[in-house]
């Protein structure tokens, strides 16, 4: 199997690296395999899951869709740049607090796309967050956590307090017994 | 050595939150999780399956003289190089790393071959040439009963039946003749997959000729590591098990699996690392997953809505393994009695191979079948008595602390809390009936263990083991088996840990899963964590604050008693200026003791049931789950929604509120799950095409799984009574609230249009068919016609604690002893020779 070798310089959480990969390499491989950089995931390596997704020109991809050598100049951003510095981002602090990440599996790819959807919309309504994150599949957590925790990373990202609903942490509060 | 440690301290249940526990704390494993996938070792090597294409065939010859041209082959497998058969249950160990003379389903492994790159093993893995002779396709529990077919397997009941079980508690006679109204149904759960994110990866590293570590995605890394020992005849002490954090688990990731195996036999053969990661198609051919279950009720019921008699029929499509089946068929019919009052109860089950990937454990392991069968019946129950559904239930609540029918021993009840408060939630009393055509409300609890009170293998040994090591730093590290799956396992014992002994999250270092350093925890299963890591850290962590008090109490001349420990602090509760740092303390301890170490470890209390069988059901406690769901049906597509769903969990005590309800709302998608779409569904490739049992939707895109436009609003209420068998009254909710959520489905859609579905998931046609049926004045219902006759074998006669029973069965017949589950008869050495019997004849020569 005579295999065409690419070599590109990637630009990857704002850092340059020289890469040299298989051609048909998926970008989700060369991130995965010849970077190293592990935190962004699969689940079908089919684009059925979204589980890979990435920002490339701040933009949501399907890692597993996208060839690594189509590449050149274009910004790729992945869960390992999104911290600031040792801070968490408003995203990873709300997904914290809520528990919106359980196994955490799907949680880097619902990062990357949540992260783009702030961008082009700091304000998004829940219905906004839902479509925009509805090609991701979460079997852990039931979605409705990481929609309220996108909505609190927009508020932080505004410079607004934001603090949970009591309900949210420990659910509602017992009904009165009027009716029993 | 040290002085002796005094008694341990009874646990004592608060009720007010502590510094960590009832508090919603950030979970402590949230940073940069690595999975197996994730690692990297220098010459890593990757390893690919060669799975059969055939269902049920002899293995005629495997030629692999192809593979082995192709660049960066590095070596194969068979399973001649591993002919020792495993299994999970001791009963039951009929699976060997690689299919030896004959493979039992598409996709069964029969070669392995290992490669340097990944796309080069799969390449090589392509070109292995297999030839079969093809046997009887056993394709259902019919076939599966006929005498004449093949046989999957050269062990069991009979035919294609793996087990048949047959138990009577009470004369359920009597109780029908007592009853009013004696209700008959029948209803099909189809089976499904638990689709859990991550695909499953292994990672084997060989240390020596004859030691290897063995990373995995796995929720068991004890009975991976027995099963380990068991196939590449090593001893335990030279092969290490590390579960790595798991992409999802809901008991997908608790059977022993293939590429494990044969991906640490490959690293011994090669002496380098091996990594393997399955594609997803292969995922759904591993299974394990829920059974596809036909089952029969009959119910005597009062005017006033008590119940009087059950019998349950069950008929369990296995799949082309034992796994956990035997288990699975039991627990069928085991928690029945758990939830309402039922003093007459008898269960038939049976389990049939066929030439499918295995079932196995799945969120709520064979009740999730069963509950929705029972809670759709009693609904019927109650229209027929002119009951309110929710009445007719708290009716026949369960009593507090009582031994059901079927000698289990219950805890604390907060099913009447639970169920008053989807009630007033929901507006059920104002709307239930009540809502315009197409708009419906329905009701349906459940109950789950606590933890299973026995192993999976017979042993005298604690079920959850913790260490801990201090010294004067003032860090605490935290030892334990326990494997995190996602359910937030490592922050229970963490913050068990932290409470004890007064300090912050931060100053816990965990080191878990793993076998060479962590003591036996049995694994993420049986929603038994939370009460017995929560234990084993629970007393772990007093017998180190005991060391430290006693060296405090010394130093500051006050009762040990009056010692408090908060903080970060160990000063006297009557004068708190009095103390010293925590870290000031241990090294005080470290001084007065020498190096600092206890242990702790949890066993589960004795069941007071004592019949062939009896080991399934028992558990510590049960939690409590009841639930509304508000649905709305379209009558001329049949499409339909839920519109919300209110649900109340008696979780005892919350450890962390948000881990809880992360749980709650993870168990409310899933049941949505499986009551409205997923199926693990099988068809017959055309002849042309080589007839071959197939799944019918091997993908994540095809096999249908509820998205963020599925989910509908939740209200959830966790109702926290402590239960003083649970650390800090902790109960578990990992797999409780899926079991009402199938069940009040349908009765929401009987309520919005009139219709029974007795089957799930529902899908729209069916809807309209039973609305069609409505219409011509027929049955309003759809779902399987007639429960086929089956031989369960001969029954088992327990009499109940009401009859004066003493847990026993009145003829225990001893003579099939081998094929029985792991129960409370026997001696340990009859065992362990049945055991070595069934091993030797399941060995394929």
């Amino acid at each position: 199997m005579p295999e065409q070798t690419t070599t590109l310089e990637l630009r990857i959480n704002g850092e340059r690296r020289v890469v040299a990969f298989p051609t048909h390499h998926t970008l989700l491989e060369v991130l995965r395999e010849e970077c190293g950089l592990t935190g962004t995931k699969h689940g079908c390596e089919l684009g059925e899951c979204g589980t890979c997704a990435v920002l490339v020109d701040g933009r949501p991809v399907l890692s597993c869709l996208a060839l690594a050598a189509e590449m050149a100049g274009r910004e790729i951003q992945t869960v390992e740049g999104l911290q600031e510095g040792n801070r968490l981002h408003p995203l990873q602090q709300t997904f914290a607090d809520l528990n919106a990440a359980q196994c955490g599996y799907c949680t880097p790819g619902v990062l990357m796309t949540a992260k783009g959807l702030l961008a082009d919309n700091p304000r998004p309504s829940s219905e906004e967050i839902r479509e925009a994150l509805s090609g991701t599949l979460c079997r852990c957590t039931g979605y409705h956590k990481i929609i309220q925790a996108v909505e609190g990373a927009a508020a932080l990202s505004a410079g607004e307090d934001w603090t949970p609903a009591e309900e949210v942490l420990h659910g509602t509060r017992l009904p009165e017994r009027g009716s029993e | 050595m040290a002085e002796p440690i005094e008694s341990d301290q009874q646990e004592e249940i608060r009720d007010e939150p502590g510094r960590h526990i009832g508090q919603p704390f950030r979970r402590v494993d949230g940073r940069a999780k690595v999975f197996a996938d994730d690692l990297h070792f220098p010459r890593l090597c990757h390893l690919k399956l060669v799975r059969s294409t055939v269902p049920h065939a002899k293995i005629e010859k495997i030629d692999f003289s192809a593979a082995t041209e192709v660049p960066g082959y590095l070596g194969s497998l068979t399973g001649r190089q591993m002919p020792k058969p495993f299994g999970i249950l001791p009963v039951s160990q009929d699976e060997h790393a690689l299919c030896i003379d004959k493979v039992r389903y598409v996709g069964d492994p029969v070669a392995a071959v290992a490669a340097t790159s990944e796309e080069a093993a799969y390449a090589a893995a392509l070109l292995v040439d297999v030839e079969y002779q093809p046997l009887d396709t056993i394709d259902s529990v019919d076939t599966a009963l006929d005498e004449e077919r093949d046989r999957i397997h050269d062990y069991g009941d009979g035919a294609n039946v793996h087990k048949r079980v047959s138990m009577r508690f009470g004369d359920v006679e009597t109780g029908y003749a007592e009853a009013d109204l004696v209700l008959e149904d029948t209803f099909f759960y189809e089976g499904n997959t638990h689709l859990a994110m991550e695909q499953h990866a292994t990672v084997a590293v060989a240390e020596d000729e004859d030691r290897v570590t063995v990373f995995s995605s796995t929720q068991t890394p004890h009975y991976v590591h027995r099963a380990l020992a068991k196939v590449l005849e090593l001893p335990p002490s030279r092969i290490r098990v590390i579960a790595c954090s798991n992409g999802g688990g809901f008991g997908g990731k608790s059977d022993i699996f293939n590429h494990e195996i044969v991906a640490a036999k490959m690293a011994l053969e090669l002496g380098r690392p091996v990594r393997i990661t399955l594609n997803r198609e292969e995922i759904f051919y591993c299974h394990r997953g829920r059974h596809p279950t036909l089952m029969h009720l009959r119910t005597g019921l009062k005017k006033d809505g008590s119940m009087t008699a059950q019998h349950l029929r069950t008929a369990l499509d296995g799949g082309a393994y034992g796994s956990y089946g035997v288990a699975s068929t039991y627990y069928t019919g085991a928690l029945q009695t758990v939830t309402y009052d039922l003093p007459r109860y008898r269960f038939d089950g049976v389990r049939c191979f066929t030439n499918k990937p295995p079932c196995g454990p799945k969120r709520g392991h064979g009740t999730p079948q069963p509950r929705f069968a029972f809670e759709v019946h009693l609904d019927k129950a109650a229209q027929q008595l002119g009951l309110d559904p929710a009445d007719l239930r708290l009716r026949n609540l369960a009593e507090p602390g009582s031994v059901t029918s079927n000698w289990l021993q219950l805890g604390t009840v907060g099913l009447r809390r639970c169920i008053e408060a989807v009630v007033a939630g929901s507006g059920w009393r104002e709307r239930f009936g009540k809502l315009p055509h197409g708009r419906g409300l329905g009701l349906a609890c459940g109950s789950y263990l606590c933890g299973a009170g026995l192993p999976i293998y017979w042993n005298h040994m604690p079920q959850s083991g913790v260490q801990l090591k201090l010294d004067r730093s003032g860090g605490v590290a935290v030892f334990c088996g326990e494997a995190e799956i996602g359910q937030g396992s490592d922050s229970v014992l963490a913050a068990v840990v932290a409470e004890v002994l007064g300090i912050e999250l931060a100053d816990i270092r965990l080191c878990v899963a793993d076998t060479d350093l962590t003591p036996v925890d049995l694994g993420s299963y049986s929603s038994r964590v939370t009460l017995m890591v929560g234990h084993a850290a629970h007393q772990a962590a007093e017998r180190a604050r005991m060391l430290i008090a006693k060296a405090v109490a010394r130093r500051l001349d006050v009762p040990l008693e009056r010692l408090v420990f908060a903080e970060r602090r160990v000063f006297d509760a009557a004068d708190p200026e009095q103390g010293l740092s925590f870290e000031d303390a241990v090294t005080l301890a470290e001084a007065k003791w020498g190096t600092l170490g206890t242990t702790g470890s949890y066993t589960p209390p004795r069941a007071p049931g004592k019949y062939r069988g009896a080991g399934v059901g028992p558990s510590p406690t049960y939690s409590y789950s009841a639930a509304v769901i508000e649905v709305e049906v379209d009558p001329e597509t049949g499409l339909y929604r839920p519109v919300h769903v209110w649900i109340a969990h008696d979780i005892g005590r919350s450890i962390n509120p948000v881990l809880v309800l992360g749980q709650v709302e993870g168990s409310i998608y899933m049941g949505l799950g499986e009551a409205m779409m997923e199926e693990q569904a099988f068809r017959s490739l055309p002849r042309h095409l080589s007839s071959a049992l197939v799944h019918k939707t091997p993908s994540l895109l095809e096999y249908k799984s509820p998205t963020f436009h599925d989910m509908p609003p939740v209200t959830s209420y966790l109702i926290e009574d402590p239960d003083p068998l649970g650390p800090f009254g902790a109960k578990e909710v990992g797999q409780g609230p899926l079991l009402p959520i199938p069940p009040a489905l349908a009765n929401a859609v009987h309520d919005a249009v009139g219709v029974r579905i007795d089957q799930v998931p529902i899908h729209p046609h069916m809807i309209l068919k039973a609305l069609d049926e409505k219409g011509r004045g027929r049955q309003a219902r759809y779902g399987p016609a007639a429960f086929p006759e089956i031989d369960f074998g001969e029954t088992l006669i327990v009499p109940t604690p009401a009859e004066g029973g003493d847990g026993r069965a009145l003829d225990d017949p001893e003579k099939r002893k081998a094929h029985d589950m792991v129960g409370e008869t026997g001696t340990m050495s009859s065992r362990d020779e049945a055991l070595k019997a069934k091993d030797r004849a399941l060995t394929t020569k």
